[in-house]
């Protein structure tokens, strides 16, 4: 338990009779990038969200940074540096770039209920709020709203405002679906960065990205993990070249 | 950056509102129609009512049908006050004897701490739905004080009561109706003061993102929930402060006050001059009060005009009269 971020127990979460979730397990260590992969309908962003608290499951525990997260809802648990982007982004779509950053910026700092004092002249909101836009290269963005950028862009953004929290830990779902080649790759070699800042758990169909990426592979199948391992180790396992890889490569 | 000439238009409308209903007294003077002043008067007290409601519903998203509530409470406030410091007979005497007030500090003051007292269980019930759920709970809500209103007979029941002199202020002749307009005019500034600030600030930037995308907010770490029922009691204050004024315009408290019509009435209000916007409320009660006046000297079916109307913007206005002069809203 020592060394790892993230450790998720016998997760199980059933609608009606489908098994979203059957029994998993899965960590995240220091530094690493760990890809989820599976085919569609596998059950990986349902499990996203029973990490990130917004769906609740049937059984099992999610442990953060040493503690039971399992009873905290989705606020607590990002303050605690759950940080997440969602499959189909998620922002305050009036907002612009910036103000959607500010949001996470003044959350980290504790301060919502403050009633005076505008935040658009609030250096200690916007500086470090354009910080995170430089860094995912939106900076040039941070005046439109949220709802005119592009889907590659609302992921980025969704990228920066998990930076603006102090994620310890982040979970990316689909972070490069809707990218160019061109934005694939530039994702592709800042997550190679960013994983020293914090461990990655990341869900991916861009088997270049995941195979450039990941330390781990756990492959999700029917809400199992049938497989987990290296790179090298995922790609030779026969079980999921059948289940999964096999048309795909 | 901004859009600044829209902002600067959004700016201008709103100088030219607040300069218009100042003036209105003013000129009933000079026309010697002193009826003129109540309107005024009606004006400025409807409008700080919706900024009330414009908290929760406008920035925060949160359809309070049952703001009436809050709107009777501050009343009620004043008329019991009143009428306990008239009649010099204590309200009660543990843990000390208290027999009202005839002071407008006090009524206000304890309108809006009454108003927030009720709003917190209200909030905390009704925030737990969302959507038409939360439009019916607090619907629910407010229809309950209503019934218990009309049902309690040492205040009138549903005769209501009656506010024999206006109440005070010091340093105000309060039965001036002048004076008495300038008094509300000066506290719908005060509110509308407060709605900028905090439609600016963190908390503000935090209930409008909840009202975009709860989700969102919650990602960041904040809980709406609590976000929600802060804003809420906020809400309910200033609408309990206009209900005392309400009170103390008309030297008169009743049942309908409560009722689901000035519900109703007030998100009217807000859609007519402009959900979300400072000055909409403002906007929207000039606008309904010359409606009401206008229309209503021709045909007692004006409502049925005022439906046409907001039919009229809901279809074709969203953002009300101050969307339809300024263009849309910008969130920097
Ligand atoms: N709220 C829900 N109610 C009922 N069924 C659901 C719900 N959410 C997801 N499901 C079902 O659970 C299964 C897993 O869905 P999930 O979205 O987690 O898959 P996924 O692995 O993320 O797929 P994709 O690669 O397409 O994003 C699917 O069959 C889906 O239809
Ligand atoms: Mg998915």
């Amino acid at each position: 338990m020592a060394d790892t971020v993230l450790s998720i127990r016998d997760l199980k979460k059933t609608f009606g009779a489908l098994k979203a979730t059957d029994g998993v397990s899965i960590d995240l260590r220091p530094g690493e990038i760990h890809a989820l992969i599976g085919p569609n309908g596998a059950g990986k962003t349902t499990l996203i969200h029973q990490i990130s608290g917004s769906i609740k499951p049937d059984s099992g525990s999610v442990h953060f940074l040493g503690e039971d997260v399992s009873r905290l809802g989705v606020a607590a648990r990002a303050r605690r540096g759950l940080g997440r982007s969602f499959q189909i982004s998620s922002l305050a779509p009036e907002f612009s770039a910036l103000r959607n950053v500010m949001l996470a910026v003044q959350s980290r700092q504790g301060s919502s209920f403050r009633f005076f004092g505008p935040v658009m002249a609030d250096k200690s909101l916007t500086e470090p709020a354009m910080a995170m836009l430089e860094r995912t290269g939106l900076a040039a963005r941070a005046q439109v709203p949220a709802a005119a950028l592009s889907h590659g862009e609302r992921r980025q953004l969704e990228i920066a405002i998990a930076l603006a929290l102090g994620s310890k830990a982040f979970l990316f779902d689909e972070p490069m679906a809707g990218m160019g080649p061109e934005g694939s790759k530039a994702l592709t070699a800042f997550l190679d960065t960013l994983r020293h800042e914090a461990p990655i758990l990341l869900v991916e169909h861009d088997m270049d990205a995941v195979f450039a990426l990941a330390d781990r592979i756990s492959v999700l199948v029917y809400g199992r993990i049938i497989a987990s391992g290296t790179v090298d180790e995922i790609r030779n396992d026969p079980e999921v070249r059948r289940a999964y890889l096999g048309e795909a490569s | 950056m901004r859009d600044g000439q829209a902002m600067s238009r959004e700016t201008l409308i709103n100088i030219l509102l607040a300069a218009a209903l100042l003036a209105l007294p003013f000129v009933a003077i000079a026309m010697e129609e002193p009826f003129y002043i109540t309107l005024a008067t009606r004006m400025a007290i409807l409008a700080l009512a919706a900024v009330g409601l414009n908290i929760a519903l406008g920035l925060g998203g949160l359809i309070s049908f049952g703001h009436a509530a809050f709107f009777g409470i501050g009343g009620y406030v004043a008329g019991i006050f009143a009428s306990h410091a008239f009649n010099m007979e204590p309200m009660f005497s543990a843990p000390f004897e208290f027999s009202g007030s005839d002071q407008m500090p006090v009524i206000w003051l304890a309108a809006m701490l009454v108003s927030v007292f009720v709003a917190i269980p209200i909030g905390a019930i009704s925030l737990r739905t969302s959507g038409v759920y939360f439009i019916m709970i607090t619907l629910a809500f407010a229809q309950m004080i209503y019934y218990f209103a009309i049902s309690w007979p040492a205040y009138g029941g549903e005769d209501g009561l009656s506010i024999i002199t206006r109440n005070g202020f010091p340093g105000v002749n309060t039965a001036n109706p002048l004076s008495f307009f300038l008094l509300c005019y000066g506290v719908l500034a005060v509110a509308l003061l407060m709605f900028w600030l905090i439609q600016n600030s963190r908390f503000g930037a935090a209930l409008q993102a909840g009202r975009q995308n709860e989700q969102r907010l919650a990602a960041v770490g904040i809980a709406p929930f609590r976000i929600r029922l802060v804003a809420f009691a906020i809400s309910a204050a200033i609408t309990g402060l206009a209900g005392a004024l309400f009170a103390d315009l008309n030297r008169f408290v009743s049942p309908s006050m409560l009722s689901w019509h000035m519900s109703g009435e007030l998100i009217v209000l807000i859609i007519l001059g402009g959900t979300a916007r400072l000055f909409g409320p403002v906007a929207g009660a000039v606008l309904f009060v010359l409606f009401e006046f206008a229309l209503g000297g021709i045909t007692e079916h004006w409502q049925f005009f005022l439906g046409l109307i907001l039919l009229g913007v809901v279809l074709f206005a969203r953002g009300g009269l101050i969307g339809l002069v300024a263009g849309k809203a910008r969130h920097g």
